[in-house]
C-alpha cells in the first residue's frame, strides 16, 4: 500500500478560536487512481498537503496513521520528506503561471528536478528532460527547452510541470486542479496525458478537482468530502449511481448544453452533513 | 424604437502592433442573450472591454438603444451599461464595506435615496441585510459575486455585460448565481451579453451564441441549433463536441 491515512485532522487556530479544517479522514491507496473531489474549502487539499508534510507550521496535523509507504510522516524529518516530496512523488499544481519560476527556462527546470534526485551529469540532464518533454507530447522539445515559461501557452506549461514531476520517476502523482486553469480544449488532452502516462508507468494517482464528472472518467475511485469529511466513497464507474444527496445535489446542478432546463436545481445543504461522524 | 439593443459593427481592437480582434459584427436584440464562446485569447472578453467603455482603442461602430457611442462615455451611459467581472475576489474594493462599495455609483451619478435602493438591490441579490455593513473578505465567494452583480444593478442599467461570471464559484454556487441571473433578467427586462468558456454555463442562459477564435467571430447560431449539431465551423464542432462526451460521461 502506497498511502495509508487513518483518522487524519488538521485543525488552524486563529485570533484563539480553534477550526477544523479537516476532520477525521481515512483513506488508503495503492497504486491505481484516486479522485478527491469536493468544494472549495473541503478540505481536499489539505488533506494530499498533509500527506507531504508541506502545512505551515501553524497547522495542527493528528492522526492514527499517516504513512506514505514504509515512512511514518508525521515522524519523518524533513532530510526524510526531501527524498519523497518530487522523487517519490511528483507534484502538479493548478496554474503553471505560479507554479514555475518565471526568471528560468523551462529546460533548466526539469534539469534541475531530474539532477536533484537522479545525480547526473549536466549533459545526462538534457537528454533525460528533452525525452520527458517529448514524453508530454511536445512537438519541439529542443525549442520548449530553450522557453521561459511566459513565452509558452498554459497548455504547454502544464505539460512543462508534468515533465518536471515525472523526472525523478516517481511512484505516485498527485495533481491538484492540474486543469481548472486551462482552455476546455486543453483540459482534455492534458488529463489524457496524465493518465497515458500514469498507466504506462504503473503509478499511482492522486487527482484533486472540483469537477466530478471529470474526475469519475479518469479514476478508478472517487472520494467525495464536504466540510472536512469524507462524504461517500464509491467506484469512479458507480458514481451516477451515488447516494449520497450531497453527491447527487452536485451532479443534478451542473447546466447542461443536452439537456435543457428552465432553472437549476439549487443544493440545499443539510446540518446532519455537518455532524461528525468519524469518533 | 426599435428592438435592436445592442450593434456592434466591425469592431476592431488592437494592443500596440497585434490586433486581436479582427472585425467582429453582431447585434442583441432587447431583453435577449447573446453569448460569446471562445478559448483563452480568442479575443472575447477584449470585445465586452471595449464595449463597456473600459478600453478607448478600438475601430468600428457600438451601438447601444441606436445611438452609436463616443470613444469616452458620458457618465449617463454607465447608469445604462454596466459590466460583472470574473473573479470577485479581485473586483471588490477590500477596504470598503458593502454599504460603501454599493453607494460608489449613486453618488457619483448623484442618485438619491440611497438607503432604500441598497436594501432593496440586497434583497433582489438574495442578500442578507446584515451583510450591508462586511467588508467582502467576510463574505463568502457565491456571495461576494452577488455584491458584485448588486453593484451593476444599483443604477439600475438596461444592459449588463457579464464576463465569466461563474467561472470562478463552485458547481453549487454557480447553479444558484446563473439563477438568480435569469431571474433578474425577468424582473428587470435586462439585455445579457455574456462571455465564457464554457458551453453548458452560455446555452443555460443564452438565445444565441457567437463563436470566436482568433480575434474572429467565426459563427453565430441559436442554442436550439448548437444543441442539435447545426453547426458549419470546425471550431464551433470541437467545442461542442468536448462538451457533449463531457456530459455522455454522465449519462453513461
Amino acid at each position: 500500500m502506497l498511502v495509508d491515512i487513518k483518522n487524519l485532522r488538521i485543525a488552524f487556530t486563529s485570533r484563539g478560536k480553534r477550526f477544523e479544517a479537516v476532520r477525521g479522514i481515512s483513506l488508503s491507496l495503492g497504486r491505481e487512481k484516486l479522485g478527491i473531489v469536493g468544494e472549495s474549502g473541503s478540505g481536499k487539499s489539505l488533506t494530499a498537503r498533509a500527506l507531504m508534510k508541506l502545512l505551515p507550521k501553524t497547522a495542527e496535523v493528528t492522526a492514527d496513521t499517516l504513512r506514505y509507504d514504509d515512512v511514518d510522516v508525521l515522524k519523518a524529518s524533513e532530510r526524510q520528506m526531501r527524498k519523497i516530496r518530487g522523487g517519490r512523488v511528483g507534484f502538479v499544481l493548478q496554474d503553471p503561471k505560479y507554479s514555475l519560476n518565471p526568471v528560468k527556462t523551462i529546460g533548466s527546470q526539469v534539469d534541475e528536478a531530474w539532477r536533484e534526485h537522479k545525480r547526473g551529469s549536466a549533459r545526462e540532464a538534457r537528454e533525460a528532460t528533452l525525452d520527458l518533454l517529448d514524453q508530454v507530447m511536445i512537438r519541439d522539445p529542443k525549442k520548449v527547452y530553450a522557453s521561459y515559461p511566459h513565452e509558452v501557452s498554459g497548455g504547454m506549461g502544464q505539460r512543462a510541470m508534468i515533465a518536471m514531476a515525472l523526472a525523478p520517476n516517481p511512484e505516485l502523482l498527485i495533481a491538484d486542479e492540474p486543469t481548472s486553469a486551462l482552455d476546455a480544449t486543453v483540459q482534455a488532452e492534458i488529463l489524457r496525458l496524465i493518465n497515458d502516462l500514469v498507466e504506462k508507468r504503473g503509478m499511482g494517482l492522486i487527482l484533486i478537482s472540483h469537477d466530478l464528472p471529470l474526475v469519475s472518467h479518469f479514476c478508478d475511485r472517487v472520494c467525495v468530502m464536504y466540510s472536512g469529511q469524507i462524504m461517500e466513497e464509491m467506484a469512479a464507474s458507480d458514481l451516477m449511481n451515488a447516494q449520497h444527496p450531497y453527491t447527487r445535489g452536485l451532479l443534478n446542478c451542473m447546466p447542461s448544453l443536452m439537456h435543457p432546463r428552465d432553472r437549476l436545481p439549487v443544493l440545499t445543504r443539510e446540518d446532519s452533513w455537518q455532524e461528525e461522524t468519524a469518533r | 424604437m426599435s428592438d435592436r439593443m445592442i450593434e456592434v459593427e466591425d469592431l476592431r481592437i488592437s494592443f500596440s502592433s497585434a490586433e486581436v480582434v479582427k472585425g467582429v459584427s453582431f447585434e442583441v436584440d432587447r431583453g435577449e442573450t447573446f453569448g460569446i464562446v471562445g478559448e483563452s485569447g480568442s479575443g472575447k472578453s477584449t470585445v465586452l472591454r471595449a464595449m463597456s467603455g473600459l478600453n478607448e482603442n478600438w475601430d468600428g461602430r457600438i451601438l447601444f438603444n441606436g445611438e452609436a457611442v463616443p470613444k469616452r462615455r458620458s457618465r449617463e451611459f454607465f447608469r445604462k451599461v454596466q459590466m460583472v467581472f470574473q473573479d470577485p475576489f479581485g473586483s471588490l474594493h477590500p477596504r470598503q464595506t458593502i454599504d460603501r462599495i454599493l453607494s460608489e455609483i449613486l453618488l457619483v451619478n448623484r442618485i438619491g435615496d440611497i438607503d432604500r435602493r441598497i436594501n432593496k438591490v440586497l434583497a433582489d441579490v438574495a442578500l442578507p441585510r446584515t451583510s450591508r455593513f462586511r467588508y467582502p473578505h467576510q463574505l463568502s465567494g457565491g456571495q461576494r459575486q452577488r455584491v458584485a452583480i448588486a453593484r451593476a444593478l444599483i443604477a439600475e442599467p438596461k444592459v449588463l455585460l457579464l464576463d465569466e461570471p461563474t467561472s470562478a464559484l463552485d458547481v453549487s454556487v454557480q447553479a444558484e448565481v446563473l439563477n438568480l441571473l435569469a431571474d433578474l433578467r425577468e424582473e428587470h427586462g435586462l439585455t445579457y451579453v455574456m462571455v465564457s468558456h464554457n458551453l453548458a454555463v452560455i446555452s443555460h442562459l443564452c438565445g444565441r451564441v457567437g463563436v470566436m477564435q482568433h480575434g474572429h467571430m467565426v459563427e453565430q447560431v441559436s442554442v436550439e441549433d448548437l444543441r442539435a449539431g447545426n453547426v458549419s465551423h470546425p471550431h464551433t464542432q470541437e467545442l461542442r463536441r468536448l462538451s457533449v462526451g463531457l456530459e455522455d460521461l454522465q449519462d453513461a
